[in-house]
C-alpha cells in the first residue's frame, strides 16, 4: 500500500472496501436486530396506548423511521451520484444503484403504514395529506431511477445517466415539497396531525429509528457487496469471451 | 446568438413541415377532454368545477407526446454529433431546441384551451386566467422535458419511460397553475402571487434545464 | 498548428480499444487510419472529436492562435449523414453554414458559397428537392459538402467514402488535398488511399496489444 493514499482513495478500492465491509457488515446487522428487537419490545410491552389512537399507535414506531430512511436512501442516492459524476469514484455508481431499491422499499413501507394507520385514524386508507403525497412522490422518482437504469444496455453509461437524474431530483423535490404543502394547505386547511410525541414514546422511537437505520446500511452494505461480485463475474465472462475468440482466429490463421 | 436563433429556425421550419407532430398532439387534447364527459358524465356543474384540472392535465400529457422527438430525430440523423462540435454551446442548442418545441406544441395547446375550456363548460371568465396560466407554465413542461429526452435518447423504452421520469417534474408546475386559477374563481387576491411563482418555476427550469439535459447528451456521445 | 496526441488509451466498455497511442499530425498532412474492423479507427476519431473521454493520456492543439480544443476547431464526419428529409438540399447546407460558422464573417456570402459547394458535389439541380428524396449517395454528398460551406483547420473523417461512386471519391480526395495544401489537417478512417500522394498512415490493430507507439507506420 503507498503512504500517499487518502483514506477515501483505500476505500475507493473495491478489494479493500470488500474487506472492510465483510468485517463490519456483522456488526452492523447485529447491532440492526438488537436495537429493532429492544425497541420492538418497549413498543409491545412498556410504552402505553396513545390516549387518542389507543393500540393504532404502534404502527408510528415503524412507519416513522421507514419515512426517515425513505428521504435518507434518496440522499445517500444523490450524495453517491454526485460522488460518481464529479470525482468519478468507482464505488459511487455501486452505491447508487444499491441505494435506490432500498430506498424505494422503505418509501413503500413508509406509504403502506401510513395508510394502514390512516383508515383507523382518518376512516380511509389514503388521504391526500401533505406528507402522504410527499412521500408518493419520492417513490416515483425512485421507480424513475430503478426504470432510467434498467432501460439502457451499456452499464456504465446507464449509472451516469442515472446520477443526472438523481441530481435533477434533488435539485426538484425542494419545490416539489414546497407545492404538495401549498396545494395541501389550500385544500385541506387542517388534518389536525401535529401531537407532539410524549416521552415514554420517544425512547422506543427513537431505538427503532437507529436499529431501522442499521438494517439500511447492513442492507446497502450488503447490495454493494453482490454488485461488486456480479461486475467481476461480468468482467470475467466477458475476459473468457475474448480469450475464446482470440483462440479461435489463431486456429483459423 | 446567431447560432441559437439558426437552431431555432430550423427546428420550427420543421415543426411545421412535419405538421403531423402537432396535430396529433392537439388531437390527443381534444381526445382526451372529450372522453371525459363520456366517464364522468354529463353534468355540466361538475364539468365546470374540474374543467381547469382537466384542461392542465391532458395538456400536460399532450406536450409529453412530442418530447421524444425534441432530441431523437437529431440523434438519428446524426446531427447531433456535429452540433457537439459546433462554435454554440451545447447547451444553448438544446435551449433553442427546447424553446422551438414550446412555441410548436405549448404555444398552439395553450391555444386550443380556451375552446375545450367551452366543451367543459368552464367559467367564461375564467379563460384569461386560464389562458395566462398555461403560457406562463408550458416553458417548464418543455425545457423540464428536455432533460427526460436527453435521459432517454437511447434507452429501449423510450416514450413511457419518459413519462415516468418527467411527470413527477411538472408537479409544482400543474399545482400553481391550478391554484392560480382556484384563486380567480374564487375571487380571491391568491391569483397573482400563484402566477409569480409559475413563472419562477419556468424561469428556473429554462435556466438549469438545458444544463442537466446537455451533460446527458455529451455522457451519450461516447 | 498540429495535432498532438499523447499515450492515448481508450477503454470501452472496461477494455481498452486503443492502447498508449501516440502521434502527430502536422498541418498541411493527411493522417490516414487503417486497419482491420474493431481496430479502433472509430473510436479514435470519436475521441480526437472529443466525444469520448480517453481513460489516460491526452489530445492536445497546438499553435492555434485562440485557445480552443480539438473539437471547436474541426469538422466530424461520422457515419450518418446530419441531413434531414424534410428540408430542401439547400436548406440543409445552409442551415450547417450559419450554424458552424464561427463569426459573422464566416457566414459572408453563405449563399454563394452553399451554390458553389452544391456545384462541386453535383446537387445543383436538386436544390430545391427535399433532401429525403436522395439516395444514399446523394445524402452522404450533401453531408460532405458541410466541409466547404464552413472553414475549420481539422478534418476528422470517419468511413468518408462508404456509399460513394467512383467520381464522388475522386472529388473527395481532391478536396483533402486541397485542404492539405492549405495548411489544414485530415485525419481519415478509410480502407481506400484516397488517392493521396504521400499521407501518413497510422496503422491500428484489431489486438490492443499490437497497437503500441511502434505501430506507427
Amino acid at each position: 500500500m503507498k503512504p500517499m493514499q487518502t483514506l477515501t482513495q483505500r476505500l475507493a478500492n473495491p478489494t479493500r472496501f470488500m474487506e472492510l465491509s465483510r468485517a463490519i457488515l456483522p456488526w452492523i446487522a447485529g447491532g440492526a436486530a438488537l436495537f429493532i428487537g429492544y425497541a420492538m419490545y418497549l413498543v409491545f410491552f412498556v410504552a402505553p396506548p396513545d390516549y387518542q389512537q389507543g393500540e393504532t399507535v404502534k404502527i408510528m414506531y415503524i412507519h416513522v423511521p421507514s419515512a426517515w430512511l425513505a428521504m435518507m436512501g434518496y440522499s445517500i442516492v444523490a450524495l453517491s451520484s454526485f460522488g460518481l459524476l464529479v470525482f468519478r469514484h468507482p464505488l459511487a455508481d455501486v452505491s447508487a444503484k444499491a441505494a435506490a431499491p432500498i430506498g424505494a422499499a422503505f418509501t413503500l413501507a413508509a406509504l403502506i403504514t401510513g395508510s394502514l394507520w390512516g383508515k383507523p385514524m382518518w376512516g380511509t386508507y389514503w388521504v391526500w395529506d401533505a406528507r402522504l403525497t410527499s412521500v408518493l412522490i419520492l417513490l416515483f422518482l425512485y421507480l424513475g431511477l430503478i426504470a432510467l437504469r434498467s432501460s439502457l444496455e451499456d452499464e456504465a453509461l446507464a449509472g451516469k445517466l442515472t446520477a443526472v437524474l438523481a441530481l435533477v431530483g434533488v435539485a426538484i423535490l425542494p419545490i416539489i415539497k414546497f407545492s404538495v404543502d401549498w396545494w395541501n394547505t389550500l385544500h385541506q386547511p387542517s388534518t389536525g396531525f401535529t401531537s407532539t410525541v410524549d416521552p415514554s414514546m420517544r425512547t422506543p422511537l427513537l431505538l427503532s429509528a437507529i436499529g431501522f437505520s442499521l438494517l439500511f446500511f447492513a442492507l446497502h452494505l450488503k447490495a454493494m457487496q453482490t454488485e461488486i461480485l456480479r461486475r467481476r463475474v461480468k468482467t470475467m465472462r466477458l475476459q473468457e469471451v475474448e480469450r475464446g475468440e482470440r483462440l479461435f482466429t489463431a486456429q483459423a490463421e | 446568438m446567431t447560432g441559437f436563433l439558426t437552431l431555432l429556425k430550423r427546428d420550427l421550419a420543421l415543426a411545421a413541415r412535419e405538421g403531423a407532430a402537432l396535430g396529433t398532439a392537439l388531437g390527443f387534447y381534444l381526445v382526451v377532454v372529450a372522453m371525459l364527459p363520456l366517464g364522468l358524465g354529463p353534468d355540466l356543474k361538475l364539468l365546470s368545477r374540474i374543467a381547469p384540472g382537466v384542461l392542465w392535465i391532458a395538456l400536460l400529457l399532450a406536450a409529453l407526446l412530442s418530447l421524444p422527438r425534441m432530441l431523437e430525430a437529431d440523434h438519428e440523423d446524426g446531427s447531433l454529433e456535429v452540433m457537439v462540435t459546433a462554435p454554440l454551446p451545447l447547451e444553448l442548442a438544446i435551449a433553442a431546441k427546447a424553446l422551438a418545441h414550446w412555441i410548436s406544441t405549448g404555444i398552439p395547446l395553450t391555444l386550443m384551451a380556451p375552446v375545450l375550456g367551452l366543451m367543459l363548460n368552464l367559467d367564461i371568465a375564467l379563460t384569461p386566467m386560464l389562458v395566462a396560466t398555461m403560457l406562463v407554465g408550458t416553458p417548464a413542461i418543455s425545457f423540464l422535458g428536455s432533460i427526460g429526452a436527453a435521459l432517454t435518447l437511447k434507452s429501449r423504452r423510450g416514450g413511457l419511460l419518459l413519462a415516468l421520469l418527467v411527470l413527477p417534474l411538472y408537479i409544482p408546475t400543474l399545482i400553481f397553475g391550478i391554484s392560480a386559477i382556484g384563486f380567480a374563481s374564487l375571487g380571491q387576491d391568491g391569483a397573482s402571487a400563484s402566477l409569480l411563482i409559475l413563472t419562477a418555476i419556468s424561469l428556473a427550469s429554462i435556466a438549469a434545464g438545458p444544463f442537466a439535459a446537455a451533460a446527458a447528451v455529451r455522457l451519450q456521445m461516447s | 498548428m498540429f495535432l498532438h496526441a499523447d499515450n492515448l488509451t481508450v477503454e470501452r466498455g472496461a477494455r481498452p480499444v486503443i492502447s498508449a497511442l501516440s502521434f502527430t499530425a502536422k498541418a498541411g498532412e493527411a493522417l490516414l487510419l487503417v486497419g482491420p474492423n474493431g481496430a479502433g479507427k472509430t473510436t479514435l476519431i470519436r475521441t480526437l472529436a472529443g466525444f469520448i473521454r480517453p481513460s489516460s493520456g491526452a489530445v492536445a492543439l497546438k499553435g492555434d492562435s485562440g485557445d480552443r480544443d480539438v473539437a471547436q476547431c474541426c469538422h466530424y464526419v461520422g457515419h450518418l449523414t446530419g441531413v434531414k428529409a424534410n428540408l430542401t438540399v439547400t436548406q440543409n447546407l445552409a442551415f450547417w453554414g450559419a450554424y458552424l460558422a464561427e463569426d459573422a464573417s464566416g457566414r459572408d456570402r453563405l449563399a454563394s458559397r452553399v451554390e458553389d459547394a452544391l456545384e462541386t458535389f453535383g446537387l445543383s439541380r436538386l436544390s430545391d428537392f427535399p433532401a429525403g428524396l436522395l439516395s444514399a449517395g446523394q445524402k452522404r454528398r450533401l453531408g460532405l459538402a458541410r466541409l466547404c460551406v464552413a472553414t475549420r483547420p481539422i478534418w476528422l473523417l470517419d468511413e468518408p467514402t462508404v456509399s460513394l461512386d467512383t467520381a464522388s471519391t475522386e472529388l473527395l480526395s481532391r478536396l483533402i488535398k486541397t485542404h492539405v495544401s492549405g495548411g489544414g489537417i485530415v485525419i481519415a478512417a478509410t480502407h481506400l488511399p484516397l488517392g493521396l500522394d504521400e499521407p501518413t498512415v497510422l496503422r491500428l490493430g484489431a489486438n490492443p496489444a499490437s497497437s503500441g507507439p511502434e505501430a506507427r507506420a
